[in-house]
């Protein structure tokens, strides 16, 4: 598993933007606040149903029923355990994406402070290079945390001695050993209640094992063999399998170890759970159309497997943001009352129409319907076709919603085939009718309740039929009842037309595909081709704009010099090159090119040698050994 | 060291200047181990005699060294410093233990930030003339091969340390390697080696049996511990473990004498019901491919459900779509000769003549000599040839290699610093890649060189 390291985004942004910010170049901005509060509402939700996190729920209780076990049997003492070296119990946490770790450590040693033990801390592999960063930042943050977590009374005392430890910083670096940490426990559990648990486990989550020096690891492991008198308890995040644990250490470290295995969700279940809750849902009223869809599902699954970036991708800021009516995204009640309220411009003048009141009421009526129709039908379809032989429309429910987002469902080929294989033999046949009328039960919707008696009614035929003999040419009572229900499913069908058909779809579904695209997966090379080759696009200098795409000659000097080794060809002689950038220079500053200074100015030289060299950091040229004076092109094309 | 083969109890040996009775608990404390007490006595001398400036004690791992140092310094009641090498990250950490140790806390918050060798000097001198030595007094390093990488002339410092601060002292260094490994370049005083030998079988089993259960008899333990060495002792000499592993399965072994199915003496009913048990836990609790925790449940709830799948059963890896085939291409540069590209991966490539292309010795030699390094570009390229869609040379293609990277499934082989034309080497087995290569219908094997 894996992947895609991202600098921790500062603070979220959200949390800090401002209704100003949000309104500002904001397209209908009379009801940017609405827009605005929903926009708000919406990504809040979105959060909680996330973070609450009940997909690593069961792997998370496991690992902390394993921590009190192991503090419990610490505390005992008969035979067995005085006899038995002593381990460190470890428990290695199998996660299968790294970016989505954050969330998951996070909910994890939340929770083990909430219910197990107040000491714990978490280190990455980036700050802990050495032993001795390692040291420090157990240290620091075991220490820290009981700042954070100290009563008023005890504030006082704490930032006397956090005064004392700013004056004198040496004896924090120097005592940087675990003894120093083993007296900090034994004042910690005399001061603490003696009524619960006395001695409560010191935990150290190593987030991203991997990535950690495995001397440093096993170094750590070594010394806190020492600490018997301090009950320490490790918890590895693991990427990739966990014989890395035996890759990295060698047996003297791994049997100081009590290593136990926890093996959370696969990311694909991870990402079927967030689609299932986001947008297979008619309780979400933002929609992606099919296209943007499927840019953020074939991220995922060939670039990321992070759930958070794809949530990320969800772009309703940008919804809310360009679209007007979005404010009429939102639950059916608060819509029809937004559209009541919307009293500018041209909305103004046509809500004024009683008409087209009427007409909106009744459409967005219709729109929410079909939401409430599509789902139940999709989940239906899903059921009837995902365990057909060779899948014809898909094995996860995304792949059908991906079908039936883009096209009319029913003329496609493939459903045409799923439909000839549904010929099946009376058990399968009821077993996945059953599954259908177990989806359609709950709903609520006219049509669909209709739908589940007609169902349930013929599930009951099926059940009254008796196993007769099928030797007769005459088609049997079951063969007619089959193709009784395979009729009533193709018209049920029929109620997943794709949204684009549906009217004021714009109001829920965001298809600019393009620029999620480009908000996600980021093309550096074509962002720095197109600022070298317009840097009007980055430099809003109106001596910059040129009308046929050219660079103007006063443009930045590394513009000129990429504009002029385009027409070069693999190699460049570096001398021409800056015969022809100090002419373009000369004659931008107006210098007569006939001149005896003429390209000989050191400044031109220092500017263009500066620039080539930002060019070679770039990776547009190389030097080469061929020819000392020219450098090799790293790229083709150009005019 | 003695050559009799029955040494004389350690409390017959003459030491003189220490308590008999003090002597004689010792003895109690150190089985198997009286003629390494004994000629560590001999050496140290009388209490208040000087000794050998440095003693160097070596042996393998549980061979006793820490603990026959520990209990003599401290039944005794010998001023002692007992440091762990590993404990200390600096130089400055193992100052402050030692004067912490010897002279208590006063002297050692007297050292300066980054103290250096000469501080320490300076420091223990000053400390020393206000409380002279009447007793010698000892500091223990443990780990000692740790010293040789921390600041260059400490080890040298430390073997002679006696004479520099001209005083009553004595280091003992312990060590798992011999003393050639230890020797500076620029050479130093040679401290006084001594040996301790592995445990033999015969002491192994009467050290064991010395721990056993209050609730059986000594000879029920006994015949378990016998039974317990004639498994593990082909593979296993470290009394630690060994130790470790005999208290995981003593239960185990005697609960046909709980259950009244035999009695104590049936030694040979118990021996066939703990045998295969045994051999079991040799082949996974004694590899940590099962944690001991694990261990106890399982025989507390005595299921025979298949195989016990250990930490190495799972070896699925789960990587994005692109990654899986970056892995492929890292693969393949890896293990074929970058001449053979073309062959492989250019559609049109012309004629190129099978004895020329196939290099004799080169044959079938590549993945005997393991991966080559291969440049960022020639990784690129070949992705792309691999990969059936066009894919765009992304940021997110390239934080994928990264990714790689910190998932220790390809190396970086030049340094980090170098952004021009980084240099990796593929760091995965050929079975992982025929397993990733199965999941994106990939047959790698006739993209392989060695195998054409």
């Amino acid at each position: 598993g894996c992947f895609v390291f991202k600098p921790n985004t500062k603070k979220k942004k959200t949390s800090s933007l401002s209704l100003d910010h949000f309104t500002h170049g904001c397209k209908g901005a009379e009801t940017s606040d609405i827009r605005f509060r929903l926009f708000h509402d919406l990504w809040n939700k979105t959060k909680t149903d996330i973070e609450q996190d009940e997909l690593n729920k069961k792997v998370l209780d496991s690992l902390l029923d394993f921590t009190r076990k192991c503090s419990i049997t610490r505390q005992h003492s008969n035979w067995a355990s005085q006899m038995r070296a002593s381990e460190i119990p470890t428990a290695a946490l199998m996660l299968v994406n790294v970016p989505d770790h954050d969330m998951t450590f996070q909910s994890l040693s939340e929770l083990l402070q909430q219910s197990v033990t107040p000491h714990v801390v978490s280190v990455q592999a980036k700050e802990c290079a050495a032993l001795k960063h390692l040291m420090k930042r157990v240290l620091e943050r075991l220490m820290d945390t009981l700042v954070a977590a100290a009563d008023d009374e005890e504030e006082e005392e704490i930032e006397a001695a956090a005064l004392q430890q700013s004056d004198t910083p040496v004896h924090r670096s120097v005592h940087c050993s675990l003894s120093v940490l083993c007296e900090w426990y034994n004042t910690q559990t005399k001061r603490s209640s003696p009524s619960k648990d006395q001695y409560p486990p010191v935990v150290i989550i190593f987030k991203d094992l991997e990535a950690f020096n495995q001397k440093v690891l096993q170094d750590f492991i070594l010394i806190c063999r020492y600490v018997e008198r301090l009950p320490l308890m490790f918890i590895f995040g693991i990427a990739t399998s966990p014989s890395t644990i035996q890759h990295m250490l060698p047996h003297s470290v791994s049997s100081l170890l009590c290593i136990e295995l926890f093996q959370s969700l696969s990311c694909t279940h991870h990402l079927a759970t967030v689609i299932d809750k986001l947008i297979l849902t008619p309780k979400f009223p933002f929609k992606l159309s099919g296209k943007v869809m499927q840019v953020l599902i074939s991220l995922f699954l060939y670039h990321d497997f992070s759930v958070r970036n794809f949530i990320k991708g969800l772009a309703l800021l940008e919804h809310f943001h360009s679209q007007p009516l979005s404010v009429l995204c939102c639950k059916k009640k608060e819509a029809l009352r937004n559209l009541a309220q919307l009293s500018h411009g041209d909305l103004e003048r046509i809500r004024q129409l009683p008409s087209f009141t009427e007409v909106c009421h009744k459409l967005i009526k219709d729109l929410c319907k079909y939401h409430k129709n599509y789902y139940p039908m999709l989940r239906c379809l899903h059921a009837l076709t995902s365990s057909l032989p060779r899948y014809p429309l898909g094995k996860q429910i995304r792949e059908l919603h991906l079908i039936c987002l883009e096209k009319n469902v029913w003329e496609t080929e493939d459903y045409q085939s799923a439909m000839k294989l549904l010929m099946l033999a009376k058990d399968e046949l009821i077993a996945l009718l059953q599954k259908c009328t177990e989806i359609l039960q709950p709903i609520k919707s006219k049509m669909m309740k209709s739908a589940f008696v007609q169902l349930e009614d013929m599930l009951n035929k099926f059940k009254q039929l008796d196993n007769e003999s099928r030797r007769s040419k005459k088609q049997s009572p079951y063969e007619n009842l089959r193709s009784d229900v395979l009729e009533f499913i193709d018209n049920l069908v029929s109620h997943l037309p794709p949204p684009e058909s549906q009217t004021l779809n714009e109001v829920c579904y965001y298809s600019s595909s393009s620029s999620v695209r480009r908000h996600l997966n980021a093309t550096p090379r074509t962002s720095i081709q197109a600022a070298l080759s317009s840097p009007y696009y980055y430099l809003p200098n109106e001596s910059l704009q040129t009308d046929d795409g050219s660079v103007s000659n006063a443009a930045p000097d590394i513009c000129i010099v990429h504009k002029l080794h385009l027409e070069c060809g693999r190699l460049i002689n570096l001398y021409d090159w800056m015969q022809a950038y100090s002419t373009v220079v000369s004659a931008a500053e107006g210098n007569d090119p006939d001149s005896d200074n003429f390209g000989k100015v050191d400044d031109v030289k220092a500017r263009f040698i500066r620039a080539v060299s930002e060019l070679e950091f770039l990776g547009f040229i190389k030097s080469t050994k061929q020819k000392t004076d020219h450098v090799a092109r790293l790229t083709w094309g150009g005019c | 060291m003695s050559s009799s083969p029955l040494p004389p109890p350690l409390q017959q040996q003459r030491h003189p200047g220490y308590e008999e009775e003090r002597l004689r608990r010792v003895a109690e404390q150190l089985p198997c181990r009286e003629v390494q007490a004994g000629m560590l006595l001999s050496l140290m001398g009388e209490p208040q005699q000087y000794s050998l400036p440095c003693i160097f004690i070596y042996g393998h791992r549980a061979s006793g060294k820490s603990y026959v140092v520990n209990v003599l310094l401290k039944e005794l009641e010998l001023p002692h410093a007992t440091i762990s090498c590993a404990e200390c990250i600096t130089a400055a950490l193992l100052f402050e233990q030692v004067l912490l140790a010897l002279f208590g806390g006063d002297a050692a918050a007297t050292l300066p930030r980054y103290p250096s060798l000469s501080d320490f000097v300076r420091i223990y001198r000053h400390h020393r003339s206000r409380a002279p030595a009447e007793q010698t007094r000892y500091i223990v390093l443990e780990k000692a091969e740790l010293l040789r990488d921390m600041d260059a002339n400490l080890l040298s410092v430390l073997v002679r340390l006696q004479e520099l601060v001209e005083d009553n002292l004595t280091v003992l260094l312990l060590s798992e390697l011999v003393w050639d490994t230890f020797r500076p370049n620029t050479g130093c005083l040679e401290p006084l080696p001594l040996h301790f030998p592995d445990y033999t079988k015969a002491e192994l089993h009467q050290i064991l049996s010395r721990d056993r259960h209050p609730s059986y008899s000594a000879d029920l333990y006994a015949s378990y511990i016998h039974i317990l060495l004639g498994i593990f002792y082909a593979v296993c000499r470290d009394l630690r473990e060994l130790r470790h592993l005999a208290a995981l399965n003593f239960t185990k072994f005697c609960e046909p004498v709980t259950e009244g199915k035999a009695k104590e003496s049936d030694t040979h009913k118990l021996w066939r019901n703990i045998e295969p048990h045994l051999k079991k836990a040799m082949q996974t609790v004694y590899l940590r491919e099962v944690s001991s925790l694990e261990w106890e449940k399982m025989q507390q709830v005595e299921t025979e459900t298949g195989p016990l799948r250990g930490l190495s059963a799972h070896t699925h890896v789960e990587l994005p779509f692109y990654s899986k085939f970056l892995l492929i291409a890292a693969y393949l540069a890896s293990y074929n000769p970058a001449r053979t590209d073309k062959r492989f991966f250019v559609k049109h490539h012309g004629k190129i003549k099978k004895t020329k292309f196939l290099k004799k010795n080169e044959k079938t030699s590549n993945h005997l000599l393991g991966p080559k390094p291969f440049p960022l570009d020639r990784l690129l390229a070949i992705f792309y040839s691999v990969v059936d869609s066009r894919v765009a040379p992304t940021a997110s293609i390239f934080s994928q290699i990264s990714s790689l990277v910190t998932l220790q499934l390809l190396t970086q082989v030049s340094h980090v610093d170098q952004l021009d034309a980084p240099k990796y080497k593929c760091a995965v087995s050929m079975d992982f890649i025929c397993a990733v290569s199965r999941t994106v219908n990939f047959d790698i094997i006739k993209y392989l060189y060695d195998f054409l």
